[in-house]
This record gives structure tokens, sequence and C-alpha cells, in this order.
């Protein structure tokens, strides 16, 4: 019961605090110079990352399903299928999982140590709005960039499938791309770009808060950014399910 | 000697800080219980108290960090519980306050650290140029212009309370509340400070607050003094007159 309305009282402040950003995200002073810093950081740290994850899921899931669809004789679907799983769920998914771990426990640890040696105080006490230069930046930047490395992420991992198709059943790139855009199309694009969006904030907006709002000291640094990871992920799979259950009804129509 | 020679300090104008009755606990742990204190223009004002009796506490309320339960709380004629964000903002543009743990910037250069609160500040809008002269200004004050490029980690704890009173020298402050300024220092770079904390005040005219636990230090820099005990000001006198005084409370400062 207790845990329950833990539960509840931290959702009810992650929503306040998101509430926050978008109420002070619009008005002046903005943090450009901070923003592009934070946007370039997040795709450093994490560009290599994205990019060897999204390569193996791309060879892996073509080598796995060659042999099934060779016995239905429908190895010419390859393109296609393994364009659709990439693009609507694999992609978007593992890239905002590794971001979780990656980006979400970066920005959660480095508030959290600001937090707790006052750092966030003496910018309040100075007149500066801390929250406008540490929190509206972080966000706004995974928010950006988020949806920016699915879509490399996407390319690297279909560049792996094609790799494969090329050299156990030499389809040629030209080929294995244009039978990939022959199925794929706008509506499978638009969601996944949609929901990484999402994702994007809710990592960005996870970190802040749980590092913001940190009180346990230097210990509490390395917990922060743990729970800060846990609750991300958790947010990206929650997502997802929503996104999936939104985009069926438009199907539907 | 007394240090009332070498500036004045006015008594006949209203107090720059006025705290009557003060209240202030989190949960049942009961820190401030009717604490007083007048903080008069021009003035060093040292507050020594045990570890955990309340001194942060104290200057975190005066600044509007921590919110109080009671009392009356007035900086520059101002009641502090009672401004809103922009008034507090306007507030503290004249308020300097120097963390017990420097708190500067980690990820910024000294250049920087003195920078931020300049190039953000509402009120204070400056030039580069301007904003050039300030930095090496704040920074000759404290006697560090050679550590302009440096970042906060290549610096020993000393430089680091001196690059933080740069920072907050920078915006010309009428008071200023230092958080332990010694503490953690060796007693050559200690006594420094102290020094450092008088020129402060004879050149710049600020009035100031300086917790302290360093009885040197309380010495060097200070006008007066108030030891804050059980939450409440349990003896306000200069530092010799503390040092004669009989009572246990105060003389197991003086050891
Ligand atoms: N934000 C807070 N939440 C809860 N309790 C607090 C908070 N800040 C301070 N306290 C409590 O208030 C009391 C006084 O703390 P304070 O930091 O003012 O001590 P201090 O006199 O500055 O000690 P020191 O000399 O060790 O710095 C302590 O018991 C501390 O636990
Ligand atoms: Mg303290």
């Amino acid at each position: 019961m207790k845990k329950l309305t833990r539960f509840f009282l931290t959702t009810g402040e992650i929503s306040e605090f998101a509430g926050r950003y978008f109420r002070e995200a619009w008005f002046p002073p903005y943090e450009i110079q901070e923003l592009l810093k934070q946007c370039f950081l997040i795709g450093n740290k994490s560009f290599a990352l994205v990019s060897i994850t999204g390569l193996i899921m791309g060879i892996v899931l073509t080598l796995q399903t060659r042999p099934t669809l060779i016995e239905f004789g429908a190895v010419s679907m390859m393109p296609s299928m393994v364009g659709i799983a990439i693009v609507r769920e694999i992609g978007p998914v593992l890239t905002a999982l590794i971001c979780a771990g990656k980006i979400g426990s970066g920005i959660g640890a480095e508030l959290a140590s600001m937090k707790v040696t006052e750092q966030i105080d003496a910018m309040e006490v100075s007149g500066a709005n801390p929250f406008k230069y540490l929190v509206i930046t972080r966000v706004t930047a995974t928010t950006i960039m988020i949806p920016i490395l699915v879509v490399l992420s996407d390319i690297i991992s279909l560049s792996g499938s094609a790799l494969v198709e090329y050299l156990k059943g030499g389809v040629s790139f030209e080929l294995y791309f244009s039978k990939v855009f022959e199925y794929l199309q706008f509506g499978d694009l638009l969601p996944s770009v949609i929901k990484s969006f999402f994702f994007g904030f809710a990592i960005g907006i996870i970190g802040c808060y749980k590092g913001y709002t940190s009180t346990r000291g230097t210990e509490g640094v390395g917990r922060t950014a743990n729970e800060a990871v846990v609750i991300a992920s958790m947010l990206v799979f929650i997502l997802d399910f929503i996104a999936v259950l939104v985009s069926d009804i438009f199907y539907e129509l | 000697m007394s240090y009332d020679m070498q500036h004045s300090i006015d008594y006949k104008t209203a107090p720059v800080i006025d705290i009557e009755g003060l209240y202030k606990a989190f949960g049942s742990n009961r820190v401030l219980q009717g604490f007083n204190l007048k903080l008069w223009a021009g003035e060093n004002l040292a507050v020594m108290g045990k570890s955990g009796s309340g001194k942060s506490v104290l200057i975190k309320c005066i600044i509007g960090l921590v919110r109080i339960d009671q009392g009356k709380l007035l900086v520059l004629d101002q009641a502090v519980d009672q401004l809103n964000l922009r008034e507090l903002d306007r507030l503290r543009s004249q308020i300097g306050f120097q963390f017990q743990g420097s708190a500067l910037y980690d990820s910024m250069t000294v250049r920087e650290n003195l920078e931020f609160p300049l190039k953000r500040h509402p009120l204070k809008q400056v030039t580069e140029k301007e904003l050039e002269l300030l930095v090496t200004e704040a920074l000759e004050a404290v006697g560090l212009l050679n550590a302009i490029n440096m970042m906060p980690s290549e610096l020993s704890g000393g430089m680091k309370k001196r690059i933080a009173l740069a920072r907050t020298l920078i915006m010309q402050p009428k008071i200023i509340l230092y958080d332990e300024p010694t503490s953690g220092l060796d007693p050559v770079t200690a006594k420094e400070i102290s020094l450092l904390i008088n020129e402060v005040q004879n050149r710049f005219h600020t009035a100031s607050i300086i917790i302290t636990h360093d009885l040197a230090c309380a010495r060097i820099s200070s006008n007066r003094m108030i030891i804050l005990h059980n939450g409440i000001n349990y003896a306000e006198a200069t530092y010799t007159q503390l040092g004669t005084m009989k009572d246990g409370v105060i003389q197991a400062f003086f050891v």
C-alpha cells in the first residue's frame, strides 16, 4: 500500500516536473549554446554504441529468419519483413533503451552531483535559472537527438541485413533497398519517428527529474543514475505499448 | 586593536539584515528557535556555533533557499518570505553567497564560472568588454588572475574558495554571506582568506555575515560575534569581550 502511494506520488511529481518544462521552455533566455553542446554530447556519446547494436541486430535478425523464409519459399520477402520489423519496432525501442542506459544515467548522475555539491543552489542564488540552464536544455536535446539516432540505427540495421542477403543470397544493395521501400510506407515511418520523440523526452525528463530532486548526498548519486535508467527503460516500453495501440486504431480507420 | 578604525560601520540607519524571533524546524528537528540578529551597514559579523547548530540553515533562510517557519526576516528592508520570484531575484542580485563547499560549476572554466551569473542576470546587462573587465577585476581582487582558464578540478581547496569569492564579488553585492570560508584550509591559507575578507569589507564597503568554526578567522575578520547555541543567539559581543566571559558554552569555543 505504501509502495502504491509512493508510485502515484512520484508519478504526480514527474508530471509536475514535465509541466514546468512546458511552462518555461517557451520564454527567454534561451540557452542555445548549452543546448547545442548537449546535443553534440548525446550524439558523440551514443553514436558508436547505437551503430554497433543496430548493425548486429540487422545481421542477426536476417540470419535467424533466413532458414524459415527459405522453407516457405518466401526469402524474397526478407527486405520487406526485416525493414518493417526494424523501422517500426526494433530500431526505436533498441535505440531508446541504449540511450536510457547511456544518456539517462549520465544526466541523472551529473545533476545529482551538482545538487549535492550545491551547484544548483549556487545558480539559483546568483539569479540565474538553473531549471532553464540544466533541465530545459537537456530534455530538449534528448527529444531532438533520440529520433535522429533512431533513423541512424534503422539505416545501419538495414545495411547489415542487406549485407547478409548480399553474401548469402547474392542480392544487390540496390535491389534490397528498393524492396524495402516498396513495402515500407509513410504510415510505418511516421508513427515510429513520433514515438521516438516521446522516448527522447521521457529519457531526458526522467534523468533530469531524478538528478534535480536527488537529496541523498554523494552516495545517492550512483543510486540516482541507476533509478533513472530503470524508470526510463520502463517508460520506453509503456510508451511503445501506447504507441502501438494508438497506431492500431489509425490503421483500422 | 580595534577594527572599527579601518572603516565606518553605520549604526544609525536601519540594519541591512534584521532578524527577530526566527523559527525553523525540519520535521521534529527544531533548528532555529527564536533567533535574533541585526547586521549593520559596513559591518562584519561572525556567527559561531557547533556543527549542526543551524548556521548554514540561518544564511540559507536569509538568501531564500530555505523557507522560514515563523519570525521577522528583513533583508535590505524587504521581508524575504513574502517576495515573489522576481523580487527575490532582484534582492539576491545584491547579496553574495559563498557556499561551504565553494560550489564552483565543475563543467566550466574559472572564467565561465565568473561570467555565468553576470551573463544571465535579468537585471544586469553588460557588454562583452565590460564583462572582460569585471572578470579580470574580480580575479585580481582575490589574487588569482593566472587561474582564469583553469577548470575547478585543477584548483586547490584554498583557490576554490578564492574563486568562489571572486564569483560573488563580480555581482558587486551589498551584503556577503560566507559559509565557513576557512574550513579545510591550513592555518596560513586560512589567515590569507581571513585577511581577504577584511580587504573586501574595506574596499567594497560590504556588510558580511561570516559563519565560522575558526577562532583566528573570527578574530581577524569580524567586528562583532554571535554565538549560535540551541537555536538562539546565545551571546553577542566583540571577540575580545567574548574571550573574557566566564560562561562554559562560550569558553568551549575559545580553547
Ligand atoms: N534541507 C534539510 N532538510 C532536513 N534537515 C536539514 C536540512 N538542512 C539542514 N538540516 C538539518 O538542520 C540542522 C542544522 O544544519 P546546518 O547545515 O545548518 O548545520 P551547520 O551549523 O551549518 O553545521 P556545520 O558546521 O557542520 O556546517 C542539522 O541537524 C541538519 O540535519
Ligand atoms: Mg554548515
